[in-house]
């Protein structure tokens, strides 16, 4: 894999959020794309062979071990363990893959984290788009106070609070239950203030206004003003939250058992036995990231433009 | 603000059409009444969910994790609580294994933030090159991300293995002898750090980078007519503009680095990974807590670990105002 099989369809790419900032969107692409830039874009410095050299280690650095794992995967278990290890892929994959999926119930699993994300990353941007708008967009006593609560809130790692709400779970009969992983994280300080950052900017006052003298109600304008225009960052928040929300470790493999785990938590059951088939495990793992790598290679512009647009600039 | 200047009586939509409920200054005056309901109502109802949930989930947790730490409560009985005062803390102080977890915390901590973040520093400085191919090295870079702990741990597990994994064979290739990065205690320390380092590094640039694009131009050119050196304008212009960005990623990475936990339990593969390796070499806080909490049954004491952990993040972001003050005093 090298800095040669870059697909070509990228190279006039713009960099980053640009798609979705109104106006830059109709900047020319290509070699004039330096003429027209924004003065205050930034150094943009053409790139020599060595930054390509080093960005192609980059690269390889993130992207082998995903290869490597798919190499693993497919052959079998003799093999792997051989030295030199394999570079090339083997011809198990399939097999691998349907006994990964049977040993670690994997079916149940991915059934368990796609409900799990999907509801968290649902629940995650409607009410930060909510508190966003509000935060962003309307004047209430209290605001600047409890926005600093948010951005407090941030800091807070939720590990120290894992006893207690082991306790609670165990009260409520939530234990080895979904609801016990989906409810503690409905909700996401980083997602609030990444919605009120952009609506900051992107939802201009007059509009709200009109939509006030017209007569309608916040919830109203809410639906019908706010929910188009934050439709490009609510779609990144969710794909954020998801990824965040399916790779969860920590509370799900406490609180939840191998009878009913979510994707992480059952491959840690690949690794726990006592006579270890690596290319099993390998292609556990495989199994495990596929949903996400699929979603990146779809998306992935988007997340990155949105990572981008969510940093703390200046 | 002009928003405001709605909430008087005559922007409210008048003259409703005569449907027989009451007369029309009356439903005038109930609407002007729900109208000011809505616009001093609404805000504090849209922020509320937030607020509620996490009040409930993470706040109230928080706070009775400082009272569980003062009883004993076992594992298999959670509504049996004995207290026993400061008992739970005078033991953990007492006990080898939580200044050695504590210490592991501290050194997988550094060696996993610093390069981490200097490699960011690093690519992200690359990627904002005008570039072929920006977005495959931006989304190459970020992939790592989307990979669980699991699957990352997993994989680097067995890229670590003592005698077939690919990191020995490749130094044996340069004649270095098998390293045991299981039970050698600093090789495992590194081993751990490598799977945060792949895992974050791409997703630190991109927030650097996203910096970087914000730095004016003119101040670029302004070092370059100074005669400033690339290198030059890389320290005196780029870092110091996305200072506020770095302070972000070393609190997030310090608090990340404090809770460390799954890469070092599935390091350890299955039985030993509770303990952080047979001789609890890379066991981290974290990890106690589990042991404590959900291996020994003793949910005070792993009560006590949450504190200590607390305790330990407040610490370093002490230390680390101090560092800042020193060096704002000195530039």
């Amino acid at each position: 894999m090298t800095t040669d099989s870059i697909p070509v369809r990228t190279a006039d790419a713009r960099p980053g959020t640009a798609q979705k900032k109104p106006g830059k969107g109709t900047a020319p692409r290509g070699r004039n794309r330096m003429l027209f830039r924004h003065p205050g874009a930034g150094r943009q410095h053409h790139a020599g062979p060595v930054a390509y050299i080093l960005l192609g280690i980059a690269a390889l650095f993130s992207l082998f071990p995903l290869y490597w794992t798919m190499v693993a995967a497919s052959t079998d278990n003799t093999r792997v363990t051989q030295t030199p290890p394999p570079f090339l892929p083997g011809p198990h994959l399939l097999d691998n893959l349907g006994k990964a999926w049977q040993d670690a119930a994997l079916g149940k699993a991915m059934l368990n984290s796609l409900i799990v994300a999907g509801v968290i990353a649902l629940s995650t941007v409607l009410f930060a788009t909510l508190a966003g708008f509000a935060f962003a967009k309307l004047r209430f006593k209290g605001r600047n106070v409890l926005l600093m609560l948010v951005i407090g809130t941030m800091l807070v790692p939720p590990q120290l609070g894992v006893v207690p709400l082991f306790m609670m779970m165990t009260e409520l009969g939530w234990g080895q239950k979904l609801p016990a992983v989906i409810f503690p994280t409905l909700v996401s300080a980083v997602g609030v203030f990444f919605m009120r950052q952009y609506l900051t900017e992107a939802l201009p006052d007059e509009l709200i206004e009109a939509g006030r003298v017209d007569g309608a109600h916040s919830l109203r304008i809410f639906w019908s003003i706010v929910l188009p225009i934050a439709r490009p960052p609510m779609a990144v928040l969710f794909m954020i939250t998801f990824v965040h929300a399916w790779n969860d470790f920590f509370w799900p493999f406490i609180v939840l058992d191998m009878t009913n785990p979510t994707v992480p938590v059952a491959l840690t059951q690949l690794s726990a036995g006592y006579v270890r088939d690596q290319s099993l495990i390998m292609a556990g793992a495989l199994l495990g990231t596929l949903p996400l790598l699929a979603m990146f290679i779809v998306f992935g512009r988007q997340i990155v433009g949105g990572i981008m647009q969510g940093a703390v600039k200046g | 603000m002009a928003i405001s200047t709605s909430t008087s009586p005559d922007g409210a939509p008048a003259a409703a059409p005569p449907d027989g409920t009451g007369t029309g200054a009356e439903r005038q005056r109930r609407r002007t009444l729900l109208h000011r309901l809505d616009l001093h109502g609404a805000p504090y109802a849209f922020v509320a969910p937030f607020f509620v949930v996490f009040a409930a989930f993470s706040f109230y947790p928080l706070i009775y994790t400082s009272w569980i730490s003062l009883h004993r409560v076992e594992l298999s009985t959670l509504n049996v609580m004995e207290w026993v005062g400061f008992d739970n803390y005078t033991a953990l102080w007492e006990d080898d294994r939580f200044w050695n977890a504590l210490l592991n915390t501290i050194t997988i901590g550094v060696l996993s933030t610093v390069p981490q973040l200097m490699m960011a520093l690093g690519l992200a400085h690359l990627l904002n090159y005008q570039l072929r191919g920006s977005t495959f090295f931006r989304v190459a870079a970020l992939t790592p991300y989307a990979t669980s702990v699991g699957a990352a741990a997993l994989v680097f597990t067995m890229l670590f293995e003592r005698d077939f994994g690919m990191i020995n064979w490749m130094l044996s290739l340069v004649g270095i002898d098998n390293i045991d990065f299981e039970n050698n205690k600093w090789a495992a320390q590194t081993a751990i750090s490598t799977i945060v380092i792949w895992r974050w590094t791409g997703y630190n640039a991109l927030l650097y980078l996203a910096a970087m694009q914000a730095i004016p131009r003119d101040r670029y050119e302004a070092a370059a007519i100074d005669g400033a050196s690339r290198w030059q304008q890389f320290l005196k212009v780029t870092v110091p503009g996305i200072r506020a960005t770095i302070v972000f990623t070393i609190v997030l990475s310090t608090i990340g680095a404090t809770q460390l936990f799954g890469e070092p339990l599935i390091f350890g593969q299955g039985p030993n990974g509770i303990t952080g390796g047979a001789d609890n070499q890379y066991q981290t806080l974290g990890l106690l807590l589990y042991e404590e909490g959900w291996k020994n049954y003793q949910m005070g004491r792993a009560a006590t670990v949450a504190w200590a952990m607390f305790l330990l993040l407040i610490v370093v972001f002490a230390v680390q105002q101090v560092v800042k003050r020193v060096l704002a005093r000195r530039a």
